[in-house]
């Protein structure tokens, strides 16, 4: 005879398993099939170097202290520190080996909007693919593509140095479980093509969001205080506030804004600094209309 | 009459005196210097945009403006002044003086390169303040801190 106790047990353990295995589907790495990927035919090398600079893919994964045409090395080792410990951006150069040169399509493309890497495992959002999730599957296979003809390099980049519980996958499973969406950041009414073009650049490729956003404590960043500022990750210091609202560029035109990007100058000829040095760099490759673009965008979201 | 002057001169050395105090912060000191050049800047800059005529004065001061900065601008950076006045300096400027000081005369140094071919047109002047410009912020990426 099974004993009440026996059977209240089992109902436990039962239970436990079926939250367990509830726990395990919603934190597993979820990779888009193969298919998802096929048809997007020959990249457009061209809009793949828009991509490429949009995305900032060089300030992470070029060498540190890369200049001029050494951005387009992919060697990675740049240390990137954070609250939870310090990244080493990756070799994603095409060598085969200590390149992502033996990836498909597909893996990248996974890494990109899902975050999973080619071996399957979660990739620590240190890797922006919260906000790159929101990338079209043309600018993902264009901007393969592009990545493509990069030189090769050997340089095999440190590992993360993460203390733990940081330095276990599993726990950003629960990260994406709470956080990972490609839902738009902040609702624009009647957002004309410009300011939706800027939405896209702002909230996905351009990841703007990821330093003047401010976060939980678990990593999330909070939507109601979407680009209104943030403690510098890196330290001392603060990112600013980039809304309407902002002390700093609050008062600047769409038109100042734009050419803070190109030029890296303020409308009083304070030149850009920090972080955002790298970041104007790169902003200063795209077409003028992307800038207008942003600056239309960063000038129609609600003020914080 | 001998008094008069005598109170006139104590009263300007006074106002001196008193400009000096509210200017001796080398916080202040060097926010200060850093507004000149973003002011010669600014000044080119409007002649390189075409809203202001080409005017090789304006021009040359700008320069020298810049070119002086850059000569005493370190000098202001003693220890303990890492903080207070609302300063944006980064305390990797403490840690890296050497370098610090290196960059304060590449940029002195470019100026005056610019200075003895002055840019005799709007595109001259426009040429010559976009890598300006590169240089404000190889020293600004590393060195200032947004605290605000």
């Amino acid at each position: 005879m099974v004993s009440r106790v026996a059977k209240a047990s089992a109902s436990v353990i039962v239970l436990g398993l079926g939250l367990a295995g509830a726990f395990y589907l919603a934190t597993a790495p979820d990779a888009l099939p193969e298919s998802h990927w096929a048809g997007l035919g020959v990249p457009d090398l061209e809009n793949g170097r828009r991509v490429f600079w949009a995305g900032g893919c060089a300030s992470c994964h070029a060498a540190p202290g890369a200049k001029d045409d050494e951005r387009l090395v992919l060697a990675g080792g740049l240390p990137l520190k954070s609250p939870f410990g310090t990244f080493y951006g990756p070799n994603i150069s095409p060598d085969e080996t200590a390149g992502i040169g033996g990836w498909t399509l597909a893996e990248f493309g996974n890494a990109m909007k899902r975050g999973v890497g080619a071996a399957g495992e979660h990739l620590y959002p240190a890797f922006p693919y919260g906000s790159y999730i929101r990338a079209t599957d043309k600018d993902v296979n264009d901007l393969w593509g592009f990545l493509g003809t990069l030189p090769k390099s050997s340089n095999v980049a440190p590992p993360h140095d993460l203390p733990f519980p940081f330095n276990i996958r599993m726990g950003i499973g629960v990260w994406k479980f709470l956080y990972l969406t490609d839902a738009p950041r902040v609702a624009l009414a009647d957002a004309d093509d410009r300011q939706k073009h800027g939405q896209y650049l702002v909230e996905g490729l351009g990841h703007c969001g990821e330093c003047h956003t401010p976060r939980t404590e678990l990593g999330g960043l909070i939507d109601a205080e979407w680009l209104a500022g943030a403690p510098n990750p890196e330290g001392e210091g603060r990112v600013p506030d980039i809304t309407p609202g902002s002390k700093s560029i609050g008062s600047w035109s769409a038109g100042d804004i734009a050419s803070y990007l190109e030029t890296g100058f303020t409308p009083e000829y304070d030149s850009v600094g920090g972080s955002m040095v790298e970041v104007q760099r790169n902003m200063a490759m795209l077409p003028a209309e992307d800038r207008e673009a942003i600056a239309a965008y960063l000038k129609a979201i609600p003020a914080r | 009459m001998k008094f008069k002057a005598v109170v006139a001169a104590a009263m300007l050395v006074a106002m001196g005196a008193g400009a000096v105090v509210a200017a001796d912060e080398p916080q202040e000191v060097r926010q200060q210097m850093m507004k000149r050049v973003g002011g010669a800047m600014g000044a080119m800059a409007g002649i390189a945009k075409g809203e202001k005529p080409y005017d090789a004065e304006v021009v040359r001061t700008a320069l020298t403006t810049i070119d002086e900065v850059s000569k005493t601008f370190p000098d202001y950076f003693p220890a303990g002044s890492d903080t207070g006045f609302e300063t944006e300096a980064s305390p990797k400027i403490w840690e890296n003086m050497d370098d610090f000081k290196a960059k304060a005369a590449a940029l002195g140094k470019e100026a005056e390169t610019i200075l003895a071919s002055l840019p005799a047109d709007q595109a001259g002047v426009g040429a010559a303040i976009g890598p300006l410009g590169k240089t404000c912020g190889a020293c600004h990426e590393l060195y200032r801190l947004k605290k605000n």
